[in-house]
């Protein structure tokens, strides 16, 4: 330290704002100085022309699979497709009404939903940044429809505060924005912050923290009809002579501390949630869907492979029948991408080398659960003009997604019950999948009493039962990645592996759309060179 | 980022967040309240049968048998792997393959507690305790 006011590095600056307001804040001064990664995806790629009559086998049928299949099919070269499922998508993945889902342990749930409802179990959403599956998406015609991430008049809910009162996410974010403002200008003025802030600036963050949390000219965040515009009213204003607006009450800060709520209002901060976020027509599974069918004569279905083995020239491929077993076929290529999850994959045979190896089996798949509800009526549009995005609760369920379509629809919607991860996704999967749902609806309930007179019928994905993933997607740690990724990206032979596992944005489509143009890049440029 | 797995009560609803950007090292466990609802929250069982059907039968499945798809959780049941007691504990704590590493969700307690009922059932008879302290040294 030295006696000369410095001005604060922008490291500096978040852990003062960190520490002084709280991950939400500092989440939003790391977005807002955009230290966040972004896409590698640079446009369409174009490979030149192959040598003729290379092959190359792709494994898997999910978004990685079929990005770099109808990619090498483009550039001329003979591409086969092999899948586990009898579908394309992989975890690209809608239920319908009338589907059926057998997960490991042979539990078998039938999908009873009205036509045009469904549940995401996979992914659920694009957001804008995510250029590389969105250019796909619009290559194959897929329509798509806002996802809205953020709801300011959806609920935050905790089962340790506020009596269980669930409070809306507009007034939980002005509340503590405004009173973190509040607390921040009494130590600017006070001189608190002179070791972080330049004399020069001060006003300046002054004048910034009094339209950010809505001060009143006293630097107050007065609970008044300023700060109702930011966090609602009591009674809103309108027309004529009823329209006196009548202020609100805060939430001290006390209480919302205590709450934990603070937490809740990170969310559409985070790059990858942030506006305009997207979602296909229909269910993501359309983009799965759009694929198979512009790629239909290349896939081959209901394929379990037991066996990778690569020699000088090619790479062979052994596989049986996924529902029936049976002898196992062969299919050989020159080259092979292979998609196949670390989870799956670590327990085929295949001769690569120890790195590669190593790679694969360092990689645990998480768990994740989500639980479809179908409700008679569209209560929370109707009763609490909630349309679209998501609920919070600190309850295992974890958060409550709204239906992003057909909004004031006089008809049935289908709520995204549960979508939780770790310890309480282990517990659920434990569970038979009617024991997840009857769980779901008795968290739901206390958020939306109207849950116990609405409720039809429900289907709950846990993502360790999934038989194709064995879990959800890749975990890494910084220490494993540092150890293991490169290994686990680089071409072994003729073998290179691609998938959300095999990118830095893992859980995301765009992880595998980008991990499968760098890996089949690479592999183009190998096999021009051999 | 690590911060992200660190946002406490709420966590799980950043949780995409976090493994869609898996920067930081093993996070520690969030401070939590009563309900279970963070990634890493702790398994709120106790006794070896509590923490099997709890936990571990979501893969292993109740009469551990495992389960077979495009690939397989192994059988628990008659499992003569589980002869040294240090390779289940091991394993438990810090996985293997698709197997998830649980040290961070489950204590010394809780994972000699189960170690020894899977090793006690589903036809294993392995009599040799393990006992909390052979767990906090394989740590």
């Amino acid at each position: 330290m030295t006696d000369q006011p410095l001005a604060p590095s922008r490291r500096s600056l978040l852990g003062m704002i960190g520490m002084v307001a709280g991950s939400a804040a500092m989440y939003h001064a790391m977005t807002e100085m955009a230290l966040a990664d972004t896409s590698t995806f640079k446009g369409p790629i174009k490979l030149s022309a192959p040598p003729p009559g290379t092959s190359v086998l792709v494994l898997g049928a999910g978004v990685a699979g079929m990005v770099a299949a109808m990619e090498l099919r483009d550039a001329g070269y003979k591409v086969q497709v092999l899948e586990y499922n009898g579908r394309p998508g992989g975890r690209n993945w809608s239920l319908y009404g009338g589907d059926s889902y057998t997960e490991l342990g042979g539990f078998t749930q039938k999908v009873q939903f009205d036509p045009g409802q469904y549940i995401n179990p996979g992914p659920w959403r694009l957001p804008y940044h995510h250029q590389g599956i969105l250019h796909y998406v619009n290559r194959l015609g897929v329509a798509l429809e806002p996802f809205i991430q953020v709801n300011y008049n959806a609920l935050v809910h905790s089962t340790e505060a506020f009596d269980g009162k669930p409070q809306r996410y507009r007034t939980v974010q002005a509340d503590f924005y405004g009173q973190i403002s509040e607390l921040l200008s009494k130590s600017t003025k006070q001189g608190a912050l002179d070791q972080a802030v330049t004399q020069q600036d001060r006003e300046i963050l002054l004048t910034a923290l009094k339209e950010w949390g809505a001060l009143d000219a006293n630097y107050q965040y007065a609970t008044g009809l300023e700060a109702g515009e930011r966090r609602g009213y009591a009674s809103d204003p309108g027309g004529g002579l009823s329209s006196v607006p009548i202020a609100g009450k805060r939430i001290e800060m006390a209480d919302l501390l205590k709450s934990g709520m603070w937490s809740a209002i990170g969310a559409g901060l985070a790059y990858d949630m942030q506006s305009s976020i997207f979602q296909p027509k229909g269910g993501m599974g359309q983009i799965g869907k759009a694929f198979g069918k512009a790629l239909e004569p290349l896939i081959q279905y209901n394929c379990k492979v037991v066996e990778i083995k690569q020699g000088d020239k090619g790479v062979e491929v052994s596989y049986i029948d996924s529902r029936t077993g049976g002898t196992p076929k062969n299919m050989s290529a020159d080259w092979c991408v292979c998609t196949i999850p670390a989870s799956v994959l670590s327990q085929i045979p295949m001769n690569v080398g120890g790195p590669m190896k190593a790679a694969i089996n360092q990689i645990p798949y998480m768990a994740a659960l989500k639980v479809g509800l179908q409700m008679k009526r569209r209560f929370w549009e109707q009763d609490e003009q909630i349309y679209g995005g998501v609920t919070y609760t600190n309850q295992p369920s974890t958060m409550i997604g709204y239906p992003q379509w057909d909004f004031f629809s006089k008809g049935k919607g289908v709520l995204l019950g549960s979508y939780c991860f770790g310890t309480p996704a282990y517990i659920a999967a434990a569970k038979p999948p009617e024991e997840r749902i009857k769980d779901a609806l008795e968290y739901g309930a206390k958020i939306h009493p109207q849950y116990k007179d609405e409720f039809e019928c429900g289907v709950a994905v846990a993502w360790h039962r999934v038989p194709w993933t064995l879990g959800c997607a890749g975990f890494w740690t910084e220490e494993s990645r540092a150890q293991h990724y490169d290994n686990l990206c680089a071409i072994d032979g003729r073998i290179v592996l691609a998938g959300e596992h095999a990118s830095r944005i893992p859980a995301w489509q765009e992880g595998a759309v980008t991990s499968a143009l760098d890996a089949i890049t690479r592999l183009h440029k190998k096999a021009m060179s051999v | 980022m690590t911060i992200r797995l660190l946002a406490g009560a709420f966590l799980a609803l950043t949780a995409t967040a976090a493994y869609a950007d898996t920067a930081g090292p093993a996070p520690k466990p969030p401070a939590h309240g009563p309900s279970v609802s963070g990634f890493f929250s702790p398994f709120p069982f106790q006794g070896g049968e509590a923490i099997y059907k709890g936990v571990c039968q979501g893969c292993h499945m109740p009469d551990a048998k495992g389960a077979v798809g495009a690939g397989a959780y192994p059988a628990l049941a008659k499992n003569e792997n589980l002869e040294t007691a240090a390779y289940p504990v091991s394993i438990v704590l810090k996985g293997q393959k698709a197997m998830p590493f649980f040290a961070m969700q489950l204590d010394d307690q809780q994972i000699a507690d189960v170690v020894n009922y899977v090793r006690t059932h589903f036809g294993n008879k392995y009599r040799d305790k393990v006992k909390p302290a052979d767990v906090k040294a394989l740590r």
